[in-house]
């Protein structure tokens, strides 16, 4: 280094730079230091409760021993539901904004309002879902928990339908046109085909998503100690079992949360993995 | 014959008899009903969004008019609630969520800045995807985990060895000393405020990551030919030319930590007051709400909850359509 050019100015720069470049190292490390910290924390107090009768029994009262039975079966079946009614409305309002109204009002409208939706604070839907069906149907349901869930999933079905069917080529689009295909069967057959494997990500982020929600279901599916398959009644759901167990005083009950949180959390983990893995090698090809 | 396609007719039209014809004919009719319907379902779709939207504020609305209409906008500045004389006020519960929001956003907003600068600026090429999707993997953590690890491990940890710290060396700080008075019950205001910074982190992060990316190359080359240090390029290139999307970056980490339940819930404390200290207990919005709702006997208590939802609502959807609108107009600004 030629000493001569290390003016003041200079070295007061330099150091700035040294002192900015250590920050945002250590801002990284802090960031990434809270994922570990937390997973370790997960695997440390919900493994030793893992057991095969977690998956085989159901919730116990405080004192007894016990499993996650019915609150996994009810997290799945609701799920599943949310995912089978929210879809198909989130892919064909999708299909409109990216296809049929690409550059319209009401498009550039939609994109705004369900932006919004997508980052709305999940226990105002569970109010929504309680005014509209609890409250008229004047009981608790799995129905209402499906349908609160549903309303989340909509809007990121949407988003990613949306983006995913923007990035395929019009070149495409156009191929099937000139051959006489109409515009429905361009979309059904080209367009989603060649969109396909954004779509399912879309969904399998949305199944992440909801997989984990508990605020929506506090007052919809309310809970249920008991194996249930009627969905006119409340249905138990692993993320409430966790809000009800961590918060009691048993020291079973506190175990058994710990459990369901590593079961949802690597669920969670492995479901957003997946997606990823699926548009990184949508990228590749 | 008019509407048949082109390719039809020069392929086989001359060649076809009145019977195949009127087969196709149907076969065509079929075809553009189905074209007909298809879209007009996607259409229905997608106004379906907006009536969503629509029908969540009239059931609010609908939901929270007997305590709207007993309480009016006093509800907005009345500091009790009280279940038993049924007097209920919203300004505890709109305080805690400001608050905090605010020391998640005083936190979350510089440490999200500089990873993001590590990011785009600093960090090998290889190391940039596992870390861009490490920190994304925090975000997919539901908010339920983070309550329990919070109250189990975070909170005690903050008891133990923060806040008395914090009592004995802020607390006596004048002016600021007051923020950090009381004993150190490990949850409370600022326990909830920085599991929500921990939340909301990923957000900032992705957004800045994605904004910073998009800065055309050339101008950072340009500040870099000068002799410019990599700090200067990021304050003086990068933050200003990306300072839109940064800010709706922001408002949309914002609209998150406003809305967030659960976690919240199991740190806050639940403590219908204002206190001068953020070590004392709270409560938030959602977590009044999360926590009573189901508890809430009388009419009047349950519309009194859907109405700090309502509130909740209307604050979020306005910091939430600034955010998106501040990212729009970077895009137009790029041309992305």
């Amino acid at each position: 280094m030629a000493a001569s050019f290390v003016t003041p100015l200079y070295g007061k720069r330099q150091r700035r730079n040294t002192i900015t470049k250590f920050l945002s190292l250590g801002a990284t490390a802090f960031g990434l230091t809270w994922l570990v910290l937390i997973l370790i924390v997960l695997l440390w107090e919900g493994f030793s409760g893992l057991s095969l009768r977690v998956f085989t029994e159901m919730t116990p009262p405080p004192g007894a021993a016990g499993g996650l039975l019915n609150p996994i079966a009810g997290s799945l079946v609701m799920t599943v539901l949310a995912v089978i009614i929210g879809t198909p409305i989130g892919m064909l309002a999708g299909t409109y904004m990216a296809e049929y109204g690409r550059y319209d009002k009401l498009t550039f409208f939609v994109r705004f309002i369900n932006d919004i939706l997508l980052s709305a604070p999940s226990i105002v839907v569970g109010l929504f879902i309680y005014e509209v069906m609890v409250a008229q149907m004047g009981h608790f349901s799995g129905w209402a928990g499906a349908v609160s869930l549903a309303v989340i999933v909509i809007p990121v079905v949407v988003r990613t339908t949306e983006d995913m069917l923007i990035l395929v080529p019009d070149t495409l689009r156009e191929a099937a046109a000139s051959i006489g295909l109409p515009r429905s069967l361009m979309i059904q057959r080209i367009a989603y085909r060649a969109a396909r494997a954004g779509m399912v990500t879309g969904v399998l982020l949305a199944v992440a998503r909801i997989s984990g929600e508990t605020a929506p279901l506090l007052f919809t599916a309310l809970n249920n100690q008991f194996w249930s398959t009627d969905l006119n009644a409340p249905v138990s759901s692993l993320p409430v079992v966790i809000f009800q167990f961590a918060l009691s005083p048993y020291k079973d009950w506190q175990s058994l949360a710990w459990t369901g949180a590593l079961i949802i959390t690597f669920a969670v983990l492995a479901l957003s993995i997946a997606a990823r893995l699926l548009t990184a090698q949508r990228k590749q090809s | 014959m008019g509407e048949q396609s082109v390719v039809d007719v020069a392929l086989q039209g001359g060649t076809m008899v009145g019977a195949q014809q009127a087969d196709r004919r149907k076969a065509l009719q079929k075809l553009r009903l189905n074209d007909v319907i298809f879209r007009l379902g996607t259409r229905a779709a997608a106004i379906f969004v907006l009536v969503l939207l629509g029908a969540i504020i009239v059931a609010l609305i609908h939901g929270s008019w007997p305590a709207l209409q007993k309480f009016g906008f006093g509800f907005l500045i009345n500091e009790s609630w009280n279940p038993v004389t049924e007097n209920f006020g919203a300004i505890a519960p709109i305080y805690g969520t400001v608050v905090t929001s605010f020391i998640a956003m005083l936190i979350a907003v510089p440490v999200g800045l500089f990873i993001a600068m590590f990011l785009t600026e600093l960090c090998p090429k290889w190391l940039r995807r596992p870390i861009g999707v490490a920190i994304e993997l925090l975000a997919g953590i539901p908010s339920i985990i983070y309550g329990i690890w919070g109250l189990f491990v975070f909170a005690p940890f903050l008891q133990q060895y923060v806040q008395p710290a914090m009592i004995n060396t802020l607390g006596n700080v004048p002016g600021i000393g007051n923020l950090f008075a009381g004993p150190p019950y490990g949850i409370g205001v600022l326990t909830a405020g920085l599991i929500l910074a921990i939340m909301v982190l990923p957000f900032i992060t992705s957004i800045s990551r994605d904004v910073f990316e998009a800065v055309p190359p050339v101008l950072k080359e340009a500040a870099y030919g000068l002799g410019c240090t990599t700090w200067e390029v990021v304050r003086y290139v990068v933050l200003p030319f990306t300072r839109v999307g940064v800010i709706g970056g922001v408002m949309l980490g914002l609209g998150r930590a406003l809305g967030e339940t659960m976690a919240v819930t199991f740190v806050i404390g639940n403590a219908h007051r204002i206190s001068g200290s953020i070590l004392a207990p709270g409560t938030t919005i959602s977590a009044t709400i999360a926590n009573e709702f189901t508890e809430a006997v009388g009419d009047l208590y349950t519309s009194a909850l859907i109405a700090l939802g309502l509130i909740l609502f209307v604050i979020t959807f306005f910091v939430l359509a600034i955010a998106r609108y501040m990212l729009m107009r970077l895009n137009a600004r790029v041309g992305a």
